[in-house]
């Protein structure tokens, strides 16, 4: 059986959709030539050439700028930017351009705009390259947050973003570029609304999205084997949230816990149980937790970064002190 | 105690030169001028009747650098601009009730009323807005012009900014990334010596805004701003030089706001003699007196001119006075575009 690693999906959802629309081209900085940072568009430059695989110069404000420009110039940019923490120097044109254009000018203008980047901890990286910005970003409205946990949607979500004629951001946790599946496993086409469930079960609830999908999903087997019925759900869409499936889901069980990479307070994780309290409350067991990184930046130290991020161990115990709640 | 700001630059000597300009054509660029000095004197008295609100930052004193380096351009060029923008959208052709009707909130406003004074926008004469952060106009219009590029059309991106966008890095990134890959892009600065109320000098260490531009291998030309056959000129040389593929333009347009920077700012940092000095070169009375010495314009033509656009202006006005306003049903309509339509 042929696998398909995450990295590989990204690129073949590249390459699908510069092949399907002359309009799409992909910019950012050491994409061409040294072939990307995470090597996820090695290739692409002799397949499409300079002007449809550009290196940038190191100006994220600039360039992801200029993908604004040009997506309103008729053409659908891809633009990498090369960390979520690099992207910080360009939330002026995401946040105070791209989201406001179609509002700002009073729907005579939209921005088909997709933009990827690297995101999350786990490879010792420290403060500046592994904290979990998407849910700043899902925070604001015009703009539409993906997280492809699988390689099925690392290799499908692209093209439905570039489809979008608003702008779309792409999170690609950098711990699962080397995750594989069966490559029969990765045919899509795949939506950009809808959470999916990946477990089911009546006895917890595991809500996670991106980089935490597969500790979730590690933790759901192990409740598994205790005899707890356990439902997985992946969020894929971080903004607009599938609300309808994540009460659904918080219904069904009773009990949930919210795994999310990004630090507590504020938290993505925080408005998902907002949407449960405010529409389930009555139906819920027990108080629905977190877990969450630790909040302090993320440190270097091996021991220490994985003692910050949430782990198979903490979500197992987060469900089990749920269940022990059960009165 | 009162501190006594220090004076700026002195007002450049007004032209005496002939205008080189056919009557018509002439009389198009007095008539523009006067079309952004009546709506602007119109809408500052809306203003504080209450009918306009919020930030409005007015043209009044710059008008020859809108109207001489657009008249220069292509119907089909793009325009980015800043929040200092009503002139810019009226010489490019939007309507002034379009206009007026935006900036009362109305829903007959181009941007229905969500943008306002400092966000015009307007598909039709690709206007690309109308923006509010300073330099952020910049790698937008460089964007547009690698779009242009790619699609091989022969559009160049005009894109405008005042001299405090130039201490942006926005500024410095699109500046490099426009000469790199040597886009058709005219970068058009209206240095009117004042970013709010820091002076130029006070701002940046190198105060020779081309020497910036050329640093980047770029063609930069300084020009009075005052002067509307000046600015005209100066555009259409640069924008020759883009269109012939020499890459991206600078043109720094040295000019003078008469009017504060906004309706809140009491002027604490600039002399009322030097604004005096100012106004006379203003660019539409000296350029009303050489066309007539010309014998280009007489008095009885000025004042049919200036009647007809005081008509326009009072005709926006009752047009934004009768405008609707948006359902509040719609509110969140606005934020996607509606399935199906095609950006």
């Amino acid at each position: 059986m042929s696998r398909m690693s995450y990295r590989e999906a990204v690129r073949e959802g590249l390459r699908e959709a510069m092949l399907a629309d002359p309009r799409v081209f992909l910019m950012g900085e050491d994409v061409g030539r040294y072939g990307g940072t995470y090597a996820v568009s090695k290739g692409l430059l002799e397949e499409f050439g300079p002007d449809r695989v550009r290196d940038t110069p190191l100006s994220e404000l600039a360039f992801v700028g200029a993908g604004i420009g040009a997506a309103l110039g008729g053409l659908r940019p891809v633009v990498e930017v090369m960390t979520v923490n690099f992207s910080l120097l360009a939330l002026d044109p995401i946040v105070n351009g791209a989201a406001l254009y179609h509002h700002m000018s009073g729907g005579q203008f939209s921005v088909p705009l997709v933009i990827r980047m690297a995101t999350g901890a786990g490879r010792q990286l420290a403060a500046q390259h592994s904290h979990s910005f998407e849910g700043w970003y899902a925070h604001i409205p015009g703009l539409t947050i993906l997280a492809p946990a699988t390689v099925r949607d690392a290799r499908h979500m692209l093209a439905p973003a570039l489809a979008d004629p608003d702008p779309v951001l792409i999170f690609e946790h950098a711990a699962l570029y080397n995750t594989q599946a069966e490559a029969a496993d990765t045919t899509g086409p795949v939506d950009i609304r809808s959470a999916r469930r990946m477990r089911d079960g009546g006895d917890v609830a595991l809500i996670t999205y991106g980089g935490s999908l597969h500790k979730t999903l590690a933790a759901a087997d192990r409740l598994a084997a205790l005899g707890i019925g356990t439902a997985v759900l992946d969020l894929r869409v971080l903004r607009p949230l599938d609300t309808a499936a994540i009460v659904a889901l918080a219904q069904q069980c009773r009990r949930v816990v919210v795994v999310d990479e990004g630090w507590r307070s504020g938290s993505l994780a925080a408005e998902i149980i907002a949407r449960i309290v405010e529409c389930a409350f009555y139906e819920l067991d027990a108080p629905p937790v977190r877990v969450c990184s630790e909040e302090v930046p993320v440190p270097y130290a091996q021991h220490l970064e994985e003692a910050v991020l949430p782990q198979p161990d903490r979500i197992v115990a987060a469900a089990l002190a749920l269940l022990g709640s059960k009165g | 105690m009162t501190v006594q700001p220090p004076a700026g630059p002195p007002p450049p000597e007004p032209s005496t030169q002939p205008v080189p300009h056919e009557r018509e054509f002439a009389h198009r660029l007095l008539a523009d001028m006067l079309r952004i000095r009546r709506m602007e004197e119109k809408s500052a008295e809306l203003y504080g009747a209450g009918r306009i609100r919020g930030f409005l930052h007015l043209y009044i004193g710059e008008e020859a650098v809108a109207v001489g380096a657009l008249h220069a351009l292509q119907p089909q060029d793009n325009l980015v601009a800043t929040y200092r923008e009503h002139a810019h959208a009226l010489v490019r052709g939007m309507p002034m009730r379009v206009i007026m009707a935006e900036m009362y909130g109305r829903f007959e406003g181009c941007a229905r009323g969500r943008g306002g004074s400092m966000h015009l926008f307007d598909r039709a004469t690709r206007l690309f807005g109308g923006n509010a952060i300073v330099g952020a106009g910049l790698p937008i219009a460089t964007g547009l012009a690698l779009a242009e590029r790619m699609q091989g059309t022969t559009r160049v991106s005009a894109c405008f900014f005042g001299e405090g966008a130039m201490a942006e890095g926005a500024f410095h990134e699109s500046m490099n990334l426009a000469a790199l890959w040597q886009l058709p892009v005219l970068f058009c600065c209206e240095n009117n010596l004042y970013a709010m109320g820091t002076a130029l000098d006070r701002s940046e260490s190198q105060t020779d805004l081309c020497a910036k531009a050329r640093a980047y291998r770029m063609h930069a030309v300084s020009v009075d701003g005052m002067d509307v056959v000046a600015t005209h000129e100066a555009t259409r040389e640069a924008l020759a030089s883009v269109r012939a593929g020499k890459g991206p333009a600078f043109i720094e347009f040295r000019t003078y706001r008469f009017r504060a920077h906004s309706m809140f700012d009491p002027e604490l940092y600039r002399s009322k003699a030097e604004v005096e000095a100012w106004k006379q070169c203003g660019p539409i009375h000296t350029y009303t007196a050489r066309l007539k010495r010309q014998a280009l314009l007489d008095e009885e033509e000025f004042l049919a001119l200036d009647a007809q656009v005081m008509a326009e202006v009072d005709a926006a006005v009752a047009f934004a006075e009768a405008g609707s306003l948006e359902p509040l049903d719609d509110m969140l309509a606005g934020v996607h575009t509606p399935t199906g339509a095609q950006p």
